[in-house]
């Protein structure tokens, strides 16, 4: 039995080994404004993230209207995923959501026509 | 750069950040059908004089603090509304024009039993609300108003309850606190009552197999207790019940903040029945008297900006039980035949602690451990029968939680392992054992974020008694539409059945034990081997303008290996062996829900089920099962006024189907029962009235239709003779039993 459980203790401690020495070099952790307001911002804006291919994590701040965001820069970029912001209604510094974009976000989000408090 | 942290954990519950302020907006409907803010509307907290209005575009922030709960919404001509904030979020509040007969959209109302729309696995949340209908007073008492768990009566000696889920009894469900199993072993048959109501914050009943994060144990599914949490618990609370049967309960619970990240809380406990109650004349108590002391002490660790966050508790419990004939004296009559007497003593002392710890950088990652010990020791006689054991459990589980690729691939891997001492004795006969075992498992769950979300998990076990093992669960959810989820799962358990713990009743009656198998680790038994699967749909609509919703569950339980308790070969002998041919639990439960008018909400439940098992005799029904049940839940609250104050009611109904009463043909006349039971329905009620957020009383009735079992037990008048028989109980003992209580805090 105990020949067993090594075996078993050094397969899942390979495995994490491996998966933690594959994260190091590809990995790219960046912050950056997004435009929003409230919770619902938050979860359409994770949400837009988390889909775009090569994002590993997101998480937007209310407060500070920022996304921290954890992503492979093999499989994509910041452009990309400020362009996927764009595309789900949230504005970035450098670009913009198209008014189409912006005008199917719930009337309670419309971050441009409400005033920042 | 700056770190914006999102703690996942594992198992270890929100923590709420403290916030000083809340923000939110104020919204009406505008002719058009378009959402637009309302200006200058107040908004100001419950009891206070704290508030703020709206900006020009219906924006407020208020100040905010953890005893602030009700938050007001008022503007001329539209009206006003009371939120409940139980944690600081923001909130969204539609107001309505006076006049309009339209149900208030209030987004932070939560429901006090709630089925997932997301989670991938069939959970049913119930939360504090929910428990404070059940007034009294432990953990077995929690479900009646939960039409997913039976609440069964298990003996006319103990008078413990039974829970069932899926048709199957607790012995098949894991049960466990903050997710470390607690009822299991020697616990058995009285754990439930072990946990007080009041200790409890929510619980979480997972139907089909559980997760293997926790185990192989679970069949039926999985019962999850969250206590209260230090951190964000009441300064003071007292809780005080007393029935007219005689049972007092005291519960006193004090938390404090000793240092910025240490918190810390104590909750005692007692309970008391003194009162000689033997309403259907038979000799025998129909209540056991009992009493029992039970204190906990538990320590909370928080440091959310390094990631950290740990429990440890502390428990003793004492608690006595004395039954049988109403004027045994256990000093005179203690294992004579002279009087029928029982006692069970039980102590036990737990201990556990849990860390969990988030990585700052990669907020996705975290590792968790529990370790849990406790000591439990039971001594007790039924009549002439001697049944004494001592479990010491070790339990330990090691969690790595990360992604693969990205968040919506999850994975969680771990070690796990328990050992389990058991000094076992019927009567003079030692059953002890040691169980060991140790486990690796991995559960990887997707989620696409929109309709599609899985839980896969895989576990290898290597146990000293029940061999190598390997344990697989699925869970798959789809939501085919809009308010529509569909789910299926599938899963493997393996336990050792503790026959004796499970099956003390049985000590209650002139049977004699046999244990036909000899070839098995565990009392000569092979261990018991299920598959479980099911599938469930869940529709939320909307009908008359108020929110419904309808599920339909089956679940299956297969076993391929169980250790069958028969007590229908004779009336004088129960005998304990492995199944040979089929033996299943099938069950059927359609559900709705319906809040008929502001806050007023129905719950209807229909139960269909199939236990059949291949006994020695041939193929027979589960004895004390009905095959349909049906629910009724009515609840009401009134708005509450300026202090908080406000009335409760709530109304429950069961009725249970036609039951199979094990076989009793062989006995003389005077001691055969019918082979079936008609049907009979049951109600309780409460009201309570809350005059502040601090002070509330109740009172209640449960069974005051005053339906009773005329014999509970059998050959009564000779408890010593070949007939005696306490088991066969299918309906309440005790007539209509009513009580009032009250419940104090401090903030």
């Amino acid at each position: 039995m105990d020949k067993r459980i090594i075996t078993l203790l050094i397969i899942m401690l390979t495995f994490s080994l491996t998966v933690e020495a594959q994260k190091q070099s590809k990995t790219s952790k960046v912050t950056f404004e997004v435009d929003g307001v409230c919770v619902m911002c938050k979860e359409r804006i994770e949400k837009a993230a988390a889909l775009t291919k090569g994002v590993k994590f997101a998480t937007w701040n209310i407060d500070t209207k920022e996304l921290y965001c954890i992503y492979n820069n093999k499989k994509t970029s910041l452009n990309k995923i400020k362009q996927a912001m764009a595309n789900a209604g949230h504005d970035t510094k450098e670009i913009k959501a198209s008014d189409e974009a912006y005008n199917s976000i719930d009337d309670c989000c419309k971050y441009r026509t409400l005033k920042k408090h | 750069m700056k770190i914006i942290l999102k703690i996942i954990f594992i198992f270890i519950p929100l923590i709420i950040q403290s916030q000083t302020t809340i923000k939110g907006m104020a919204m009406i409907k505008n002719s058009e059908g378009k959402t637009e803010g309302l200006p200058g509307a107040t908004i100001y907290w419950l009891d206070t004089e704290v508030g703020t209005t709206t900006n020009d575009q219906g924006w407020f922030t208020i100040n905010y603090k953890p005893e602030y709960k009700k938050l007001i919404f008022s503007y001329i001509g539209y009206k006003t509304d009371t939120i409940t904030i139980n944690e600081p979020r923001e909130v969204h509040h539609f107001m309505q024009e006076e006049g309009k007969l339209e149900e208030v959209l209030i987004k932070s109302k939560k429901q006090k039993t709630a089925v997932s729309y997301l989670q991938s696995a069939n959970i049913v949340n119930i939360n504090e609300g929910e428990l404070l209908k059940a007034a009294c007073c432990n953990l077995s008492e929690s479900f009646e108003t939960n039409p997913s768990i039976d609440v069964n009566f298990s003996d006319a000696l103990t008078g413990t309850k039974q829970i069932k889920l899926l048709g199957l009894t607790s012995p098949y469900i894991l049960i466990s606190q903050e997710n470390i199993p607690s009822v299991r072993g020697a616990s058995q048959a009285y754990g439930l009552t072990f946990t007080p109501g009041t200790w409890i914050e929510s619980i979480q009943i997972t139907k089909g197999s559980g997760s293997v994060v926790n185990g192989y144990e679970s069949i039926a599914g999985q019962i999850n207790t969250e206590l209260k949490k230090p951190l964000n618990d009441d300064k003071f609370f007292l809780n005080a019940y007393g029935s007219l049967d005689g049972r007092l309960e005291l519960n006193t619970h004090f938390s404090q903040k000793v240092s910025n990240k240490w918190n810390t809380s104590l909750f005692v406990h007692g309970n008391l029945r003194d009162a000689e109650i033997d309403k259907n004349d038979d000799n025998f108590l129909d209540i056991p008297l009992a009493k029992q002391i039970n204190i906990m002490n538990r320590w909370q660790y928080t440091d959310t900006k390094n990631g950290f966050v740990s429990f440890v508790n502390f428990r003793y419990l004492k608690d006595d039980k004395q039954t049988g004939e109403v004027d045994f004296d256990p000093n005179m009559h203690r294992l004579t035949t002279l009087k029928y007497g029982s006692e069970i003593n039980t102590e036990r002392f737990d201990v556990s602690t849990k860390l969990g710890y988030v990585f700052p950088e990669t907020p996705y990652q975290s590792v968790g451990f529990q370790i849990a010990y406790s000591g439990h020791d039971q001594d007790s006689y039924f009549g002439l029968n001697q049944y004494n054991i001592n479990h010491k459990s070790l339990y330990s589980n090691a969690i790595f939680n990360s992604i693969l690729g990205s968040t919506l691939h999850k994975f969680k891997t771990g070690l796990s392992f328990t050992h389990d001492a058991y000094d076992e004795f019927v009567n003079t006969a030692n059953f002890g054992r040691i169980e060991n075992s140790v486990g690796g498992f991995f559960e990887y769950s997707y989620d696409n974020l929109e309709d599609f979300s899985l839980i896969a998990g895989l576990r290898l076990d290597f146990h000293n008694l029940l061999g190598t093992f390997l344990t697989p669960r699925l869970h798959i959810r789809y939501a085919p539409w809009e308010k529509g989820v569909l789910r299926a799962s599938i899963g493997r358990g393996k336990r050792s059945a503790n026959i004796f713990a499970e099956n003390q009743q049985l000590f209650g009656s002139s049977r004699v034990i046999s244990i036909l198998n000899t070839n098995g680790k565990v009392y000569g038994l092979q261990p018991e081997i299920a598959w479980n699967y099911g599938f469930s749909f869940l529709q939320g609509f909307n009908l008359f303008d108020k929110k419904a919703d309808f599920t339909i569950d089956f679940y299956s339980t297969v076993f391929q290996d169980q250790v069958i308790v028969d007590v229908d070969e004779s009336p004088q002998q129960v005998l304990f062996y492995n199944l040979e041919g089929n033996s299943h639990a099938n069950n059927l439960q359609a559900q709705l829900n319906y809040e008929l008018a502001k806050n007023l909400d129905l719950r209807l439940a229909y139960k269909y089920y199939d236990v059949k098992t291949d006994y020695k005799k041939g193929t027979l029904r589960k004895p004390l099962q009905s095959k349909h049940r049906f629910f009724a839940n009515i609840g009401y609250e009134t708005t509450p006024n300026f202090k908080g104050g406000h009335w409760r009611f709530d109304y429950t109904f069961n009725w249970l189907g036609e039951q199979r009463l094990p076989f009793t043909g062989t006995n003389p006349t005077q001691y055969q029962l019918a082979d079936y039971v008609s049907s009979y329905s049951l109600m309780n009620a409460q009201i309570a009235k809350v005059f502040s957020k601090n002070f509330e009383v109740y009172i209640g009735g449960e069974n005051f239709t005053n339906f009773k079992q005329e014999n509970p037990i059998l050959s009564s008048e000779d408890p010593f003779g070949a007939n005696f028989d306490s088991t066969i109980v299918y309906a309440p003992i005790l007539g209509s039993m009513y009580y009032a209580g009250l419940r104090f805090t401090v903030n």
